[in-house]
Protein backbone atom coordinates (compact mmCIF):
# COMPACT_ATOMS: atom_id res chain seq x y z
CA UNK A 1 0.00 0.00 0.00
CA UNK A 2 1.39 3.13 -0.61
CA UNK A 3 1.95 6.08 1.90
CA UNK A 4 -0.66 9.54 1.63
CA UNK A 5 0.32 12.26 3.72
CA UNK A 6 -2.85 13.65 4.40
CA UNK A 7 -2.07 16.92 6.06
CA UNK A 8 0.24 17.73 3.69
CA UNK A 9 -2.83 17.38 1.40
CA UNK A 10 -4.35 19.81 2.71
CA UNK A 11 -1.43 21.99 3.88
CA UNK A 12 -2.09 21.72 7.52
CA UNK A 13 0.19 20.34 10.41
CA UNK A 14 -0.58 17.03 11.99
CA UNK A 15 -1.69 18.93 15.37
CA UNK A 16 -4.15 20.94 13.25
CA UNK A 17 -7.46 21.34 14.93
CA UNK A 18 -10.96 20.09 12.93
CA UNK A 19 -11.77 23.91 12.53
CA UNK A 20 -8.23 25.02 10.56
CA UNK A 21 -8.67 21.64 8.81
CA UNK A 22 -12.18 22.24 8.20
CA UNK A 23 -10.88 26.17 6.77
CA UNK A 24 -7.81 24.26 4.41
CA UNK A 25 -9.97 21.87 2.93
CA UNK A 26 -12.49 24.86 1.82
CA UNK A 27 -9.91 26.95 0.58
CA UNK A 28 -8.33 24.21 -1.57
CA UNK A 29 -12.10 22.68 -2.72
CA UNK A 30 -13.20 26.95 -4.03
CA UNK A 31 -10.08 26.52 -5.69
CA UNK A 32 -9.78 23.07 -7.30
CA UNK A 33 -13.79 21.93 -7.83
CA UNK A 34 -14.00 20.84 -11.63
CA UNK A 35 -17.51 22.43 -11.81
CA UNK A 36 -15.87 25.75 -10.83
CA UNK A 37 -11.65 25.33 -11.74
CA UNK A 38 -10.57 25.66 -14.97
CA UNK A 39 -7.12 24.52 -13.68
CA UNK A 40 -5.27 21.83 -15.56
CA UNK A 41 -5.70 18.48 -13.72
CA UNK A 42 -7.91 20.48 -10.92
CA UNK A 43 -10.39 17.05 -10.71
CA UNK A 44 -7.46 14.61 -9.80
CA UNK A 45 -5.80 17.46 -7.27
CA UNK A 46 -9.89 17.94 -5.47
CA UNK A 47 -9.85 14.18 -5.92
CA UNK A 48 -6.91 14.04 -3.43
CA UNK A 49 -7.95 16.78 -1.19
CA UNK A 50 -11.35 15.23 -0.62
CA UNK A 51 -9.87 12.41 0.26
CA UNK A 52 -7.78 13.77 2.49
CA UNK A 53 -10.55 15.81 4.18
CA UNK A 54 -12.81 12.39 4.53
CA UNK A 55 -10.39 10.99 6.56
CA UNK A 56 -9.36 13.76 8.64
CA UNK A 57 -12.54 15.60 9.08
CA UNK A 58 -13.94 12.58 11.01
CA UNK A 59 -12.36 12.22 14.50
CA UNK A 60 -12.38 8.37 14.83
CA UNK A 61 -10.84 7.92 10.69
CA UNK A 62 -7.96 10.43 11.87
CA UNK A 63 -7.06 8.78 14.76
CA UNK A 64 -6.74 5.18 12.92
CA UNK A 65 -4.88 7.05 10.25
CA UNK A 66 -2.47 8.88 12.95
CA UNK A 67 -1.74 4.98 14.26
CA UNK A 68 -0.58 4.14 10.80
CA UNK A 69 2.94 6.02 11.57
CA UNK A 70 4.65 8.45 10.50
CA UNK A 71 8.02 9.35 8.52
CA UNK A 72 6.66 7.63 5.28
CA UNK A 73 7.44 9.58 2.07
CA UNK A 74 3.77 10.51 0.30
CA UNK A 75 3.90 7.33 -2.16
CA UNK A 76 6.25 5.13 -0.63
CA UNK A 77 5.22 1.70 0.24
CA UNK A 78 4.41 1.18 3.72
CA UNK A 79 2.42 -1.84 5.81
CA UNK A 80 0.45 -0.36 8.84
CA UNK A 81 1.35 -1.91 12.35
CA UNK A 82 0.52 -5.26 12.89
CA UNK A 83 -1.95 -3.91 15.60
CA UNK A 84 -3.69 -1.67 13.45
CA UNK A 85 -3.80 -4.44 10.87
CA UNK A 86 -5.96 -6.15 13.65
CA UNK A 87 -8.15 -3.81 14.09
CA UNK A 88 -9.33 -3.14 10.86
CA UNK A 89 -10.15 -7.34 11.20
CA UNK A 90 -11.56 -7.29 14.19
CA UNK A 91 -14.45 -4.87 12.42
CA UNK A 92 -15.51 -7.28 10.41
CA UNK A 93 -15.93 -7.87 6.54
CA UNK A 94 -15.40 -5.02 3.99
CA UNK A 95 -15.98 -5.14 0.17
CA UNK A 96 -11.95 -4.93 -0.10
CA UNK A 97 -11.15 -8.18 1.20
CA UNK A 98 -14.55 -10.51 0.73
CA UNK A 99 -14.01 -14.18 0.37
CA UNK A 100 -10.25 -15.29 1.16
CA UNK A 101 -6.95 -13.81 2.57
CA UNK A 102 -6.46 -10.42 3.12
CA UNK A 103 -3.32 -8.52 2.20
CA UNK A 104 -2.97 -4.78 2.19
CA UNK A 105 -0.65 -4.50 -0.80
CA UNK A 106 -3.85 -4.77 -3.32
CA UNK A 107 -5.13 -1.78 -1.33
CA UNK A 108 -5.56 1.70 -1.36
CA UNK A 109 -5.46 4.37 1.19
CA UNK A 110 -8.58 5.54 0.42
CA UNK A 111 -10.57 2.01 0.09
CA UNK A 112 -9.50 1.26 3.29
CA UNK A 113 -11.15 3.81 5.18
CA UNK A 114 -14.00 3.67 2.68
CA UNK A 115 -14.26 0.31 4.16
CA UNK A 116 -13.88 1.28 8.09
CA UNK A 117 -16.69 3.94 7.17
CA UNK A 118 -18.92 0.87 5.73
CA UNK A 119 -18.36 -1.59 8.84
CA UNK A 120 -19.32 1.08 11.14
CA UNK A 121 -22.74 1.77 9.26
CA UNK A 122 -23.27 -1.56 10.57
CA UNK A 123 -25.62 -2.95 8.35
CA UNK A 124 -25.54 -6.76 9.08
CA UNK A 125 -26.70 -9.25 6.51
CA UNK A 126 -26.71 -8.77 2.76
CA UNK A 127 -24.50 -6.15 1.77
CA UNK A 128 -26.24 -3.42 -0.08
CA UNK A 129 -26.11 -3.33 -3.78
CA UNK A 130 -23.61 -0.34 -4.49
CA UNK A 131 -23.72 1.37 -7.93
CA UNK A 132 -20.07 1.67 -10.01
CA UNK A 133 -19.14 5.42 -9.71
CA UNK A 134 -19.92 7.69 -12.52
CA UNK A 135 -16.71 9.01 -14.39
CA UNK A 136 -16.67 12.32 -15.84
CA UNK A 137 -14.06 13.44 -18.34
CA UNK A 138 -13.33 16.60 -21.33
CA UNK A 139 -12.60 15.60 -24.74
CA UNK A 140 -11.20 17.72 -26.94
CA UNK A 141 -11.74 16.38 -30.48
CA UNK A 142 -10.31 18.13 -33.75
CA UNK A 143 -13.60 19.35 -36.11
CA UNK A 144 -12.59 16.40 -38.17
CA UNK A 145 -13.05 13.94 -35.51
CA UNK A 146 -16.43 15.31 -34.81
CA UNK A 147 -17.14 15.27 -38.20
CA UNK A 148 -16.65 11.64 -39.30
CA UNK A 149 -17.04 10.26 -35.43
CA UNK A 150 -13.73 8.47 -33.45
CA UNK A 151 -12.99 6.32 -31.18
CA UNK A 152 -10.80 7.55 -28.25
CA UNK A 153 -8.97 5.79 -25.65
CA UNK A 154 -9.22 7.24 -22.61
CA UNK A 155 -8.15 6.55 -18.73
CA UNK A 156 -11.08 6.80 -16.24
CA UNK A 157 -10.60 5.85 -12.78
CA UNK A 158 -7.62 4.31 -13.45
CA UNK A 159 -8.40 1.84 -16.38
CA UNK A 160 -8.71 2.09 -19.74
CA UNK A 161 -12.05 3.16 -21.54
CA UNK A 162 -12.97 2.44 -25.27
CA UNK A 163 -15.20 5.93 -25.98
CA UNK A 164 -17.09 5.85 -29.48
CA UNK A 165 -17.78 9.43 -30.21
CA UNK A 166 -20.69 9.11 -32.91
CA UNK A 167 -21.09 12.00 -35.19
CA UNK A 168 -22.82 14.86 -33.87
CA UNK A 169 -20.31 16.11 -31.58
CA UNK A 170 -19.77 20.03 -30.88
CA UNK A 171 -18.85 22.01 -28.17
CA UNK A 172 -20.62 21.79 -25.07
CA UNK A 173 -22.29 18.76 -25.84
CA UNK A 174 -22.38 15.88 -23.42
CA UNK A 175 -22.29 12.29 -24.24
CA UNK A 176 -23.15 9.55 -22.02
CA UNK A 177 -21.58 5.93 -22.43
CA UNK A 178 -23.86 3.66 -20.15
CA UNK A 179 -22.04 0.89 -18.14
CA UNK A 180 -18.81 2.23 -18.87
CA UNK A 181 -18.03 3.95 -15.32
CA UNK A 182 -16.88 2.17 -12.40
CA UNK A 183 -17.76 -1.64 -11.36
CA UNK A 184 -21.02 -1.78 -9.28
CA UNK A 185 -20.54 -4.05 -6.38
CA UNK A 186 -23.03 -6.68 -4.73
CA UNK A 187 -24.62 -6.35 -7.31
CA UNK A 188 -24.99 -3.13 -8.25
CA UNK A 189 -24.76 -1.32 -11.65
CA UNK A 190 -21.64 -0.30 -13.31
CA UNK A 191 -21.64 3.38 -13.27
CA UNK A 192 -21.35 5.69 -16.72
CA UNK A 193 -19.10 8.05 -18.08
CA UNK A 194 -19.97 11.31 -19.24
CA UNK A 195 -17.83 13.25 -21.94
CA UNK A 196 -17.91 17.07 -22.41
CA UNK A 197 -17.08 17.75 -25.61
CA UNK A 198 -14.42 20.60 -26.80
CA UNK A 199 -13.69 21.10 -29.76
CA UNK A 200 -10.12 22.40 -31.01
CA UNK A 201 -10.36 25.55 -33.32
CA UNK A 202 -10.16 24.46 -36.40
CA UNK A 203 -7.73 27.42 -38.90
CA UNK A 204 -10.77 28.10 -40.91
CA UNK A 205 -13.62 26.82 -38.94
CA UNK A 206 -15.46 28.79 -36.24
CA UNK A 207 -18.33 26.26 -34.69
CA UNK A 208 -21.23 27.83 -33.41
CA UNK A 209 -23.55 24.85 -32.44
CA UNK A 210 -23.49 22.50 -35.87
CA UNK A 211 -23.20 25.53 -37.97
CA UNK A 212 -19.93 26.50 -39.13
CA UNK A 213 -18.46 30.14 -40.01
CA UNK A 214 -15.85 30.52 -42.55
CA UNK A 215 -14.45 34.06 -43.65
CA UNK A 216 -14.39 33.97 -47.38
CA UNK A 217 -11.81 36.67 -48.60
CA UNK A 218 -12.75 38.27 -52.32
CA UNK A 219 -10.96 40.44 -54.35
CA UNK A 220 -12.65 44.00 -55.00
CA UNK A 221 -13.70 42.67 -58.68
CA UNK A 222 -14.78 39.42 -58.03
CA UNK A 223 -17.27 40.95 -55.36
CA UNK A 224 -18.14 43.32 -57.84
CA UNK A 225 -18.83 41.66 -60.90
CA UNK A 226 -19.72 38.07 -59.51
CA UNK A 227 -17.96 34.72 -59.98
CA UNK A 228 -17.75 31.30 -58.97
CA UNK A 229 -14.75 30.23 -56.72
CA UNK A 230 -14.74 26.99 -54.67
CA UNK A 231 -14.76 26.56 -51.36
CA UNK A 232 -13.49 24.20 -48.75
CA UNK A 233 -15.66 22.17 -46.80
CA UNK A 234 -15.36 19.63 -44.21
CA UNK A 235 -16.55 17.05 -46.85
CA UNK A 236 -14.15 18.35 -49.76
CA UNK A 237 -14.04 21.45 -51.81
CA UNK A 238 -17.64 22.70 -53.22
CA UNK A 239 -18.66 25.45 -56.24
CA UNK A 240 -20.50 28.77 -54.51
CA UNK A 241 -21.29 31.61 -57.03
CA UNK A 242 -21.06 34.82 -55.77
CA UNK A 243 -23.60 37.47 -56.96
CA UNK A 244 -22.63 40.62 -58.86
CA UNK A 245 -22.24 43.70 -56.17
CA UNK A 246 -21.59 41.54 -52.90
CA UNK A 247 -20.92 43.55 -50.03
CA UNK A 248 -18.41 42.56 -47.35
CA UNK A 249 -20.40 41.07 -44.41
CA UNK A 250 -22.70 39.01 -46.14
CA UNK A 251 -22.97 35.31 -45.47
CA UNK A 252 -23.78 32.86 -48.46
CA UNK A 253 -25.31 29.85 -46.99
CA UNK A 254 -24.56 26.20 -48.01
CA UNK A 255 -26.87 24.52 -47.01
CA UNK A 256 -25.89 21.27 -44.83
CA UNK A 257 -22.41 21.67 -45.06
CA UNK A 258 -21.71 22.26 -41.51
CA UNK A 259 -21.63 19.38 -38.87
CA UNK A 260 -23.82 16.46 -38.26
CA UNK A 261 -26.59 16.60 -36.19
CA UNK A 262 -26.46 14.02 -33.83
CA UNK A 263 -30.17 13.36 -34.49
CA UNK A 264 -29.42 13.31 -38.13
CA UNK A 265 -30.02 16.50 -40.52
CA UNK A 266 -26.59 18.72 -40.82
CA UNK A 267 -25.99 22.27 -40.15
CA UNK A 268 -25.20 24.81 -42.52
CA UNK A 269 -22.04 26.60 -43.35
CA UNK A 270 -21.84 30.53 -43.71
CA UNK A 271 -19.14 31.55 -45.71
CA UNK A 272 -18.46 35.68 -44.52
CA UNK A 273 -17.37 37.80 -47.69
CA UNK A 274 -14.44 39.89 -46.81
CA UNK A 275 -13.37 42.17 -49.24
CA UNK A 276 -9.47 42.21 -49.75
CA UNK A 277 -7.17 44.34 -51.72
CA UNK A 278 -4.07 42.85 -53.37
CA UNK A 279 -1.71 44.10 -50.50
CA UNK A 280 0.97 45.19 -53.70
CA UNK A 281 -0.23 47.15 -56.89
CA UNK A 282 2.30 47.40 -59.93
CA UNK A 283 1.80 51.01 -61.39
CA UNK A 284 -0.53 49.57 -64.64
CA UNK A 285 -3.09 48.26 -61.88
CA UNK A 286 -3.05 51.63 -60.12
CA UNK A 287 -3.93 53.08 -63.17
CA UNK A 288 -6.89 50.63 -63.62
CA UNK A 289 -8.22 51.37 -60.16
CA UNK A 290 -7.56 55.79 -61.11
CA UNK A 291 -9.49 55.10 -64.28
CA UNK A 292 -11.94 52.81 -62.34
CA UNK A 293 -12.56 55.75 -59.40
CA UNK A 294 -13.14 58.76 -62.04
CA UNK A 295 -15.04 56.18 -63.94
CA UNK A 296 -17.56 54.87 -61.39
CA UNK A 297 -18.38 58.31 -59.51
CA UNK A 298 -19.54 56.32 -56.75
CA UNK A 299 -19.41 57.54 -53.21
CA UNK A 300 -19.94 54.79 -50.74
CA UNK A 301 -20.41 57.05 -47.91
CA UNK A 302 -23.15 59.24 -49.46
CA UNK A 303 -25.14 58.37 -46.32
CA UNK A 304 -23.16 60.13 -43.87
CA UNK A 305 -23.70 63.37 -45.59
CA UNK A 306 -28.05 62.48 -45.35
CA UNK A 307 -27.57 61.44 -41.60
CA UNK A 308 -25.92 64.30 -40.53
CA UNK A 309 -27.58 67.37 -42.46
CA UNK A 310 -31.36 65.56 -42.96
CA UNK B 1 -22.77 -3.93 -31.50
CA UNK B 2 -24.75 -3.46 -28.23
CA UNK B 3 -22.93 -1.09 -26.81
CA UNK B 4 -23.62 1.23 -29.52
CA UNK B 5 -26.85 1.56 -28.59
CA UNK B 6 -25.74 2.42 -25.22
CA UNK B 7 -23.97 5.76 -26.46
CA UNK B 8 -26.20 8.39 -26.18
CA UNK B 9 -26.18 12.47 -26.99
CA UNK B 10 -27.81 13.89 -23.06
CA UNK B 11 -29.36 16.56 -25.31
CA UNK B 12 -31.15 14.52 -27.82
CA UNK B 13 -32.99 12.90 -25.18
CA UNK B 14 -35.52 15.82 -24.95
CA UNK B 15 -36.50 15.35 -21.34
CA UNK B 16 -35.37 13.53 -18.26
CA UNK B 17 -37.61 12.01 -15.93
CA UNK B 18 -37.03 12.61 -11.91
CA UNK B 19 -35.96 9.22 -11.14
CA UNK B 20 -33.03 9.45 -13.89
CA UNK B 21 -32.47 12.99 -13.14
CA UNK B 22 -32.04 11.79 -9.55
CA UNK B 23 -30.15 8.76 -10.24
CA UNK B 24 -27.12 11.35 -12.64
CA UNK B 25 -26.96 13.75 -10.01
CA UNK B 26 -26.99 11.04 -7.55
CA UNK B 27 -28.54 12.41 -4.97
CA UNK B 28 -32.26 11.46 -3.51
CA UNK B 29 -35.63 12.23 -5.53
CA UNK B 30 -36.67 14.75 -2.63
CA UNK B 31 -33.83 16.76 -3.48
CA UNK B 32 -34.81 17.35 -6.79
CA UNK B 33 -38.21 18.31 -5.33
CA UNK B 34 -36.65 20.43 -3.41
CA UNK B 35 -34.98 22.23 -6.13
CA UNK B 36 -38.37 22.64 -7.92
CA UNK B 37 -40.41 23.83 -4.61
CA UNK B 38 -37.38 26.79 -4.69
CA UNK B 39 -38.85 27.43 -8.11
CA UNK B 40 -35.23 26.84 -9.20
CA UNK B 41 -35.94 23.96 -11.21
CA UNK B 42 -39.11 23.54 -13.70
CA UNK B 43 -40.83 20.56 -14.46
CA UNK B 44 -42.36 20.56 -18.06
CA UNK B 45 -44.86 19.76 -17.09
CA UNK B 46 -46.15 20.79 -13.39
CA UNK B 47 -49.66 18.60 -13.02
CA UNK B 48 -47.48 15.38 -14.71
CA UNK B 49 -46.45 12.50 -12.61
CA UNK B 50 -43.63 11.36 -12.45
CA UNK B 51 -41.69 14.72 -13.03
CA UNK B 52 -39.76 15.38 -15.91
CA UNK B 53 -37.31 18.24 -16.95
CA UNK B 54 -35.32 19.34 -19.72
CA UNK B 55 -32.37 17.42 -20.16
CA UNK B 56 -30.37 20.23 -21.08
CA UNK B 57 -30.30 21.59 -17.15
CA UNK B 58 -28.90 18.38 -16.26
CA UNK B 59 -25.50 19.35 -16.00
CA UNK B 60 -25.94 22.45 -14.51
CA UNK B 61 -28.24 20.92 -11.32
CA UNK B 62 -25.59 18.11 -10.82
CA UNK B 63 -22.58 20.54 -10.47
CA UNK B 64 -25.03 22.56 -8.20
CA UNK B 65 -25.84 19.68 -6.39
CA UNK B 66 -22.24 18.61 -6.16
CA UNK B 67 -20.46 21.91 -5.34
CA UNK B 68 -22.87 22.72 -2.42
CA UNK B 69 -22.10 18.88 -1.02
CA UNK B 70 -18.17 19.05 -1.80
CA UNK B 71 -18.45 22.98 0.21
CA UNK B 72 -20.82 21.82 2.85
CA UNK B 73 -23.20 24.75 1.85
CA UNK B 74 -26.40 25.19 3.21
CA UNK B 75 -28.66 23.21 0.92
CA UNK B 76 -30.59 26.46 0.65
CA UNK B 77 -27.63 27.66 -1.36
CA UNK B 78 -28.28 25.29 -3.99
CA UNK B 79 -30.79 26.99 -5.91
CA UNK B 80 -28.79 30.22 -5.84
CA UNK B 81 -25.90 28.20 -7.08
CA UNK B 82 -27.87 26.40 -10.07
CA UNK B 83 -29.36 30.10 -11.18
CA UNK B 84 -25.55 31.01 -11.44
CA UNK B 85 -24.36 27.96 -13.14
CA UNK B 86 -27.63 28.42 -15.85
CA UNK B 87 -26.40 31.86 -16.33
CA UNK B 88 -22.92 30.69 -16.79
CA UNK B 89 -24.08 28.64 -19.56
CA UNK B 90 -25.96 30.57 -21.26
CA UNK B 91 -23.30 33.29 -21.29
CA UNK B 92 -20.66 31.14 -22.38
CA UNK B 93 -23.03 29.85 -25.13
CA UNK B 94 -23.38 33.22 -26.39
CA UNK B 95 -19.93 34.00 -26.11
CA UNK B 96 -19.42 31.21 -28.47
CA UNK B 97 -21.87 31.78 -31.01
CA UNK B 98 -20.78 35.58 -31.41
CA UNK B 99 -17.12 33.97 -31.63
CA UNK B 100 -18.27 31.74 -34.39
CA UNK B 101 -19.76 34.94 -36.25
CA UNK B 102 -17.61 37.50 -36.18
CA UNK B 103 -14.59 35.98 -36.05
CA UNK B 104 -11.72 35.79 -33.56
CA UNK B 105 -10.44 39.35 -32.82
Amino acid sequence: MKFKDYYATLGVGRNAGADEIKKAYRKLAHKFHPDVSKEAGAEERFKEIAEAYQTLKDPEKRAAYDRLGTGYRPGEDFRPPPDWQQQFRAGGGGAAHEGGAFSFDDLDLADLFESLSRQRGAQRGAPRPRRGADYEAAVHLTLEQAFHGTQLELLLGGRKVTARIPKGATTGQRLRLRGQGGKGLDGGADGDVYLDIVLHEHGLFRVTGHDLYLDLPLAPWEAALGATIEVPTLSGAVNLKIPPGTAAGRKLRLAKKGLPKPGGGEGDLYAVVQIVNPTALDERSRELFRELAQHAGFDPRAHFAEATHG
Amino acid sequence: MAEHEDVVWMHTERVISIVELARYCEVEESQVRELVDYGALEPTDPGAEPLAFDAECAPQVRSALRLCHDLELESATVPLVLSLLERIHELERSVRDLTARLGRP
